[in-house]
């Protein structure tokens, strides 16, 4: 099982001054979604005006499903400067990959809980870090996407794009600088050092 | 001494490096360095180069020091977390070792031990953070340490002739916002992509040490080629390795190739680090050849 935290609302309000597409991913039944958290958040940002739409589904880890449903809110999501997703980290990058080059952020943050994982058919992965990175890695989870798990960047060891431990795996910094130069956003290359924190780990923390 | 202060007199700084044996016994890697490389200013220990275990980094550098010669204490973040990276620094700072080159590391799958636990709780950046931190009286759990703090001058690493140099260019800005403090970089075989990286590079306003490698024969350039990030050794190059087998073989055809890419280099970078990987026999000549000492 999983939970997902709203960031902070000085965090989410943050990532853009523009105005906001908003999908809500109330998911699988593994999945603890703080509901009325969201809302408030969310009438928030409609009450100041920077709201297009909100899209409220579940699963929206099937990308061939969400493409669908999405193809209903196009103009709303061409009105928005960024959308904003309330899901897992999955959910994120499954949003982040299909809307390319949009924009794409995460609201919340997903930590782990023991028991069943929710079913995630996919090549994208959620580390349930308690921290989420992918607004600063252009929704490619650092974590997942690079067999190291950096959080600062490349280190010296692809080839031709490949990583230097499984030759048939892209280089998950190469994918997230080519992702951040794609959305306009390589000043965030520039953010302060990024150091996990284990203490999100249940594992440690308990 | 710190490299660094060098680099701020405008001095070419030339370094080497040395892998630690599989095994205890150092003498051999002492002897060596006294012959060949005590005429330069500082000699790189590598951490368990390759993921492959060694004697280690700093007991190492500690060696080399007592015998006289300056090293620099390479740190990966393959093997320790920050907790032990940390305590690490404040032994070197014990020890009097004063310059240090801070890299991710290579992932423990390509070593000897591969199903050893992979850490980078830190990276090279992070690590560089860490240093400047306890540069600054503090470690990374924000708790004051003991007395004067330890210093550093700080190296890091970058690939100049990498196919991804944009990506490469941007992880070189986040180390030295970090705090590096000079670069070593992977070794140059393309004079004109490497100085093509300079003009891009010199915005930071950091020195760099060219990266070379002496190459041995047509295996290991093949190799290199097919293998290492970063490396790429041009037709012409393996052609001229390949024409005298007889003088590739006594190391004439290597030493030439490494003193002309030197040559051509030095006007656009600050100094040479050369990676003899067994060759340090060689590095005398090299340096010779090249013009430097």
């Amino acid at each position: 099982m999983l939970i997902t935290q709203l960031k902070s609302k000085e965090t989410i309000e943050a990532l853009t001054p523009g105005k906001v597409f908003i999908i809500n991913c109330h998911g699988c039944k593994e999945v603890r979604f703080p509901e009325e958290e969201a809302k408030a958040l969310q009438k928030e940002l409609q009450d100041a005006g920077r709201v297009t739409g909100i899209f409220t589904t579940d699963y929206i880890c099937n990308p061939d499903n969400l493409k669908l449903r999405l193809s209903y809110h196009e103009s709303e999501i061409a009105a928005a400067d960024a959308v904003l997703v309330f899901s897992c980290g999955v959910g994120v990058q499954t949003v982040s990959e299909l809307l390319e080059p949009k924009k794409v952020y995460a609201a919340c943050d997903t930590f782990p809980l023991p028991g069943f994982q929710g079913v995630t058919p996919l090549q994208v992965d959620c580390a349930q870090c308690g921290e989420c990175f992918l607004n600063i890695t252009g929704g490619i989870c650092p974590l997942t996407a690079c067999s190291k798990s950096l959080v600062n960047g490349q280190c010296g060891g692809s080839k031709d794009g490949k990583c230097e431990v499984d030759p048939n795996m892209e280089c998950g910094w190469e994918r997230i600088y080519r992702r951040l130069k794609q959305v306009g956003r390589l000043d965030v290359l520039k953010c302060p050092v990024q150091l996990r924190n284990y203490a999100n780990d249940v594992a440690i923390a308990e | 001494m710190k490299i660094t202060e060098l680099f701020s007199r405008g001095e070419f700084v030339v370094s080497a490096e040395v892998g630690p044996p599989k095994g205890f016994h150092i003498e051999g890697l002492i002897e060596e360095a006294k012959e060949y490389l005590s005429g330069i200013t500082a000699v790189n220990v590598t951490d368990n180069q390759s993921s492959v275990m060694r004697l280690g980094s700093l007991a190492t550098c500690k060696a080399l020091k007592d015998a006289g010669l300056n090293p620099i204490f390479q740190m990966t973040c393959r093997d320790r977390n920050r907790i032990a990276l940390e305590s690490d620094l404040l032994s070197a700072a014990m020890f009097g070792i004063d310059n240090i080159l801070c890299l991710t590391g290579d992932h423990t799958k390509l070593g000897d031990h591969p199903g050893a636990k992979p850490v980078f709780d830190l990276d090279s950046v992070s690590l560089l953070y860490a240093v400047k931190q306890l540069e600054a009286g503090v470690d990374l759990g924000g708790n004051e340490l003991v007395g004067e703090p330890p210093k550093f001058a700080k190296g890091a690493v970058v690939s100049p002739c990498s196919d991804s140099l944009d990506a490469q260019l941007a992880k070189m800005e986040r180390k030295v916002l970090a705090g590096a403090e000079y670069f070593q970089t992977q070794a140059v075989f393309e004079p004109e992509k490497f100085i093509s990286f300079m003009e891009k590079a010199k915005q930071f306003g950091v020195p760099v040490q060219l990266g070379i490698i002496i190459p041995k024969n047509v295996g290991m350039v093949r190799y290199m080629n097919a293998n290492v990030a970063g490396i790429h050794v041009p037709d012409d190059m393996i052609e001229e390795l390949k024409a005298d087998k007889e003088k590739t073989k006594a190391g004439i055809t290597g030493v030439e190739i490494a003193a002309r890419i030197i040559k051509e280099c030095r006007p656009y970078c600050q100094g040479v680090h050369i990676m003899a990987l067994g060759w340090e026999s060689k590095v005398p000549a090299v340096l010779k050849q090249a013009g430097i000492c």
